[in-house]
C-alpha cells in the first residue's frame, strides 16, 4: 500500500487498492462465481455418470475373489514354487478357507471365478468345500486329493496363485478370444471358438456399412435440401426431422411391420408377381434387417450436418468452375465436394459412432447374425452374469468410441454440433 | 438449381428429373415406414399387413379395436403415466442444472472449459449399454435400482448434454453488453438474470427441455437394466411387446407417438422462428 502512495503513476480505486490488484481480484471473483454455477452439475454427473462407468470398466480388471474368500491358501501359495505338489500346510490353509467360505455361503463365488478359467473347477471348489467341512483333522493333503484328484495337479494350484492377485488381464484376455494356456503362458483361443474378435470386427464392418450408405444417401438429399429457395426445403425438412424426432422403437415396429415375410412388402412384392408366395424373402431377423433400419434412423443424423455445411459453400464456385469450362460432373467433383469433406466427416463420424454401440435396433430385428457388440455385452450383464467380461467387453468399445470422438472433436468441435 | 432453364440440352433435363426422382425415392425410405404404420393401426385382424378389405377400403376392414385395447389396458395406461412422470421429472432437473452450468461455461472467465464441457457432454457420447450397466452398478450400491428417483436420476444425466449444448450455442450469439448496461443502470444481478438473461435465452432453454424430454421418453436401454416393474415406461412395455408377442396393440401406441412427435417438431419450429427473430434475423423467403 505504502509503495502505491509513493508512486502516483499507478491508477488506483476509490479506496486506495491498486486498480490491477482490484481488477484481479474482480476477475477471479467472476471465475468463482462461474465455477460455482457449473458446480452442481458437474458433481451430478462426475458422481452419477462417470465415477460408475469407471467402476464398471474396472470390473474388467478386478479380481476379489480368490484373494479375499481364500486368504490363508493365498497366503500359503506364495512360498510354492510351482513345481510340485505343494506342502500340507498348504492342504491345511485350503480346507480351512473352504470350511470358513461354506459357512459364510462365499465359496461359489470363487467356484465360478475359476471356472471361467479352467471348466469344470466349479464342481471341483463346491464338491471339495462339501466334503472338507467334515474332515476335522489331518492329515489334508492325501484327504483332499482323493476327494477331487484335481488338488493332485499342478495345474489347479497354479492356477489358484495366478488368480490369487487383486487385478487380472483375463476378463480382457478373453475380450479379444486370447488366455492362458496349460503353461501359464497367453495364447490364443482355437479359431473356431473365437467368439468376441469376430463380433467386433462385424460390428465395425456393419458400422461402416451404413454410414457409407448414409452419406450416399444424405448427400444428394443435403445438396437438394440446402439448393432449394428456402420456403421449398423448409417444408422438405420436416421429412426429414419427422423420423429424427419419432421414437426409435416405433421405427423399429415399422420394419418389422414392413420387413417380415408376412409384412408389407412380401405382399407388395407377391402381388406384383415378382416373387411367388412360396419365395417370400427373409429381409429381417438379421443383418439385413439390423443394416436396413439402423440406416433409416441413422440417416437424419447425416443429413443435418452435411446440410449445414452446404448451406456456406458459396454457389458462385461452382458458376466460375463452370464458365471456365469445366463440365458439371467435374465442376461437381473438383469443387463442391471438397468444400463440403467437413460435413461428410462430422456426418460420418457420428454416425459411425453412433451405430457401433447400437443395443435396441439389432437387439429387435438383428436375429442371430445381425447382433452387436452391445448386445453381448447386455448378454453378460443380465443373462451369464459374467460382470468382469461385460466391463472388459465395455472398457474395449468405451475406448473405440472415446478415440473416435477425440477425431470428431478436433474435426469439429463439440460446440458447433446442431441439433433439429 | 431451382428451375431448369430454356437452354438445357437433353442429357441435363435428364439428369434434372433423374436426380429429383433419387431425392424423392430416398424422402420416401425416410418418411414412408412412419406413415405406412398409420393405417395398419386401424387394422381390423391381428395382422402387421394391409388386409384385402383394408386396400378396397371397406370399412369393415378398419376399426379401433387396437386402440381400444391400448386405452383399456392397465399396464399401458400406468406406462403412460410413468413415461410422463420419469420425463418431467428429470427434465425439470436436466432443464435447471443445465441452464446454469451453461451460464457458467459461456462466461468468458470460466476456467478448464473444454474439459468440463467435455464431462458434461460425455453421457451423449458413452454408448448407452455402458452407460447403463455402469449406472446398474451404481444405483443397486446405493439402493435406488428400481425406484422411481433412481430412473430419473438417471434420465437426468442422459439429458443433460442437450440441455448443455442447446443453452451455450444461444448464448454463444448473446450480447453480452446487454448484461453490462443493465447492471449500470443500476440492475441488481438477479434482476439483470431474470429480466434480461432469461429471456433472450428462453428459446434455447425450451429446445434444450424438449430434447431432455424426449431423450427420456424414449429411452430404453437405461430403463430395461434400472427400473423395476412398477417402472414400466412406454418404450419398455414396447420393448417388451415386440420381443415376446407382438400384437397390432404396438402399431396403435406407435402412431399415437408419432403424432406426439409432431407437436415436438411444431414447437421446437415455432421456437427457431422466435428466436431468429428475437436475433433480429429475418428469413429470406
Amino acid at each position: 500500500m505504502a509503495e502505491t502512495q509513493t508512486a502516483p503513476e499507478v491508477m488506483t480505486t476509490a479506496d486506495g487498492i491498486p486498480l490491477k490488484v482490484s481488477l484481479r481480484r474482480a476477475l477471479r471473483r467472476q471465475r468463482i462465481l462461474s465455477f460455482l454455477l457449473v458446480a452442481p452439475l458437474l458433481l451430478f454427473i462426475v458422481a452419477s455418470f462417470i465415477i460408475p462407468i469407471f467402476e464398471m470398466t474396472m470390473r474388467g480388471v478386478e479380481n476379489p475373489q480368490v484373494v479375499n474368500i481364500m486368504p490363508r491358501t493365498v497366503e500359503a501359495l506364495q512360498s510354492w514354487d510351482g513345481k510340485d505338489i505343494p506342502d500340507e500346510p498348504v492342504f491345511a490353509a485350503l480346507v480351512a478357507d473352504l470350511q470358513a467360505g461354506r459357512k459364510s455361503k462365499q465359496i461359489g463365488k470363487v467356484a465360478t471365478r475359476l471356472n471361467y478359467e479352467q471348466r469344470g473347477m466349479r464342481s471341483v471348489i463346491m464338491g471339495s468345500a462339501r466334503s472338507a467341512s467334515r474332515l476335522k483333522e489331518g492329515p489334508y493333503k492325501a484327504a483332499m486329493i482323493k476327494i477331487k484328484k484335481e488338488w493332485g495337479q499342478t495345474r489347479t494350484w497354479a492356477l489358484i496363485k495366478r488368480e490369487s492377485a487383486p487385478y487380472t488381464l483375463s476378463y480382457l484376455l478373453a475380450a479379444v478370444d486370447a488366455g492362458y494356456d496349460e503353461n501359464g503362458d497367453i495364447a490364443r483361443v482355437d479359431e473356431k471358438q473365437q467368439i468376441y474378435v469376430p463380433l467386433f470386427e462385424r460390428t465395425i464392418w456393419m458400422s461402416i456399412t451404413i454410414t457409407a450408405i448414409c452419406v450416399f444417401l444424405g448427400y444428394p438429399v443435403a445438396y437438394l435440401l440446402a439448393n432449394l429457395p428456402l420456403r421449398t426445403s423448409n417444408l422438405l425438412m420436416i421429412l426429414v426431422l419427422l423420423p429424427f424426432w419419432t421414437s426409435l422403437l416405433v421405427r423399429t415396429t415399422t420394419w418389422i411391420a414392413l420387413l417380415q415375410t408376412q409384412g408389407v412388402l412380401n405382399d407388395l412384392l407377391v402381388w406384383l408377381h415378382i416373387i411367388d408366395n412360396e419365395g417370400r424373402l427373409q429381409m429381417i431377423f438379421n443383418k439385413t434387417g439390423t443394416i436396413v433400419a439402423m440406416t433409416h434412423i441413422l440417416l437424419p443424423f447425416m443429413i443435418l450436418p452435411l446440410y449445414s455445411v452446404m448451406k456456406t459453400v458459396p454457389p458462385s464456385y461452382m458458376r466460375a468452375a463452370r464458365s471456365l469450362g469445366a463440365n458439371p460432373l467435374v465442376a461437381f467433383w473438383r469443387v463442391y465436394v471438397p468444400q463440403t469433406v467437413t460435413g461428410i466427416g462430422a456426418g460420418s463420424i457420428l454416425v459411425f459412432i453412433l451405430s457401433i454401440g447400437y443395443f435396441i435396433t439389432p437387439a429387435l430385428v438383428g436375429g442371430q447374425s445381425g447382433q452387436l457388440i452391445s448386445n453381448l455385452i447386455a448378454y453378460h450383464m443380465q443373462k451369464s452374469l459374467n460382470w468382469g467380461l461385460a466391463g472388459a467387453l465395455g472398457f474395449l468399445l468405451l475406448v473405440l468410441v472415446l478415440v473416435l470422438y477425440a477425431i470428431y472433436n478436433r474435426l469439429i468441435g463439440v460446440d458447433k454440433m446442431k441439433m433439429g | 438449381m431451382a428451375s431448369i432453364p430454356p437452354y438445357a440440352g437433353t442429357l441435363e433435363r435428364a439428369w434434372y428429373y433423374g436426380y429429383r426422382l433419387i431425392c424423392a425415392l430416398i424422402f420416401l425410405f425416410l418418411i414412408g415406414p412412419i406413415l405406412v404404420i398409420i393405417p395398419l393401426s386401424f387394422n381390423a385382424e391381428p395382422y402387421f399387413t394391409f388386409t384385402s378389405e383394408m386396400l378396397s377400403f371397406d370399412p369393415a376392414g378398419y376399426s379401433l379395436r387396437w386402440y381400444e385395447d391400448f386405452f383399456t389396458s392397465e399396464s399401458w395406461m400406468s406406462s403412460i403415466k410413468n413415461s410422463f412422470l420419469i420425463g418431467i421429472a428429470s427434465t425439470l432437473l436436466a432443464t435447471v442444472l443445465g441452464t446454469l452450468a451453461a451460464l457458467g461455461l459461456s462466461r468468458p472467465q470460466m476456467p478448464f472449459r473444454a474439459l468440463i464441457m467435455s464431462i458434461l457432454i460425455s453421457p451423449m457420447i458413452v454408448p448407452l449399454i455402458i452407460s447403463a450397466a455402469g449406472m446398474f452398478f451404481f444405483y443397486s450400491k446405493v439402493n435406488l435400482a428400481q425406484t422411481y428417483l433412481g430412473v430419473i436420476l438417471a434420465h437426468t444425466a442422459l439429458g443433460i448434454p442437450f440441455v448443455v449444448i442447446t443453452v451455450t450455442a444461444t448464448l454463444s450469439g448473446f450480447d453480452h453488453s446487454l448484461t453490462r448496461a443493465a447492471a449500470s443502470l443500476g440492475a441488481p444481478p438477479s434482476y439483470v438474470f431474470f429480466k434480461v438473461v432469461l429471456p433472450l435465452v428462453t428459446p434455447g432453454v425450451v429446445s434444450g427441455a424438449l430434447f431432455a424430454f424426449i431423450t427420456s421418453f424414449d429411452e430404453v436401454v437405461v430403463v430395461i437394466f434400472l427400473s423395476g416393474v412398477e417402472q414400466r415406461t412406454i418404450p419398455l412395455q414396447m420393448w417388451a411387446g415386440i420381443r415376446e408377442q407382438i400384437s397390432p396393440t404396438i402399431l396403435a401406441v406407435a402412431t399415437l407417438l408419432v403424432a406426439i412427435s409432431i407437436v415436438l417438431l411444431t414447437v421446437l419450429e415455432l421456437l427457431r422462428r422466435r428466436g431468429a427473430r428475437l436475433r433480429g434475423i429475418t428469413e429470406t423467403v
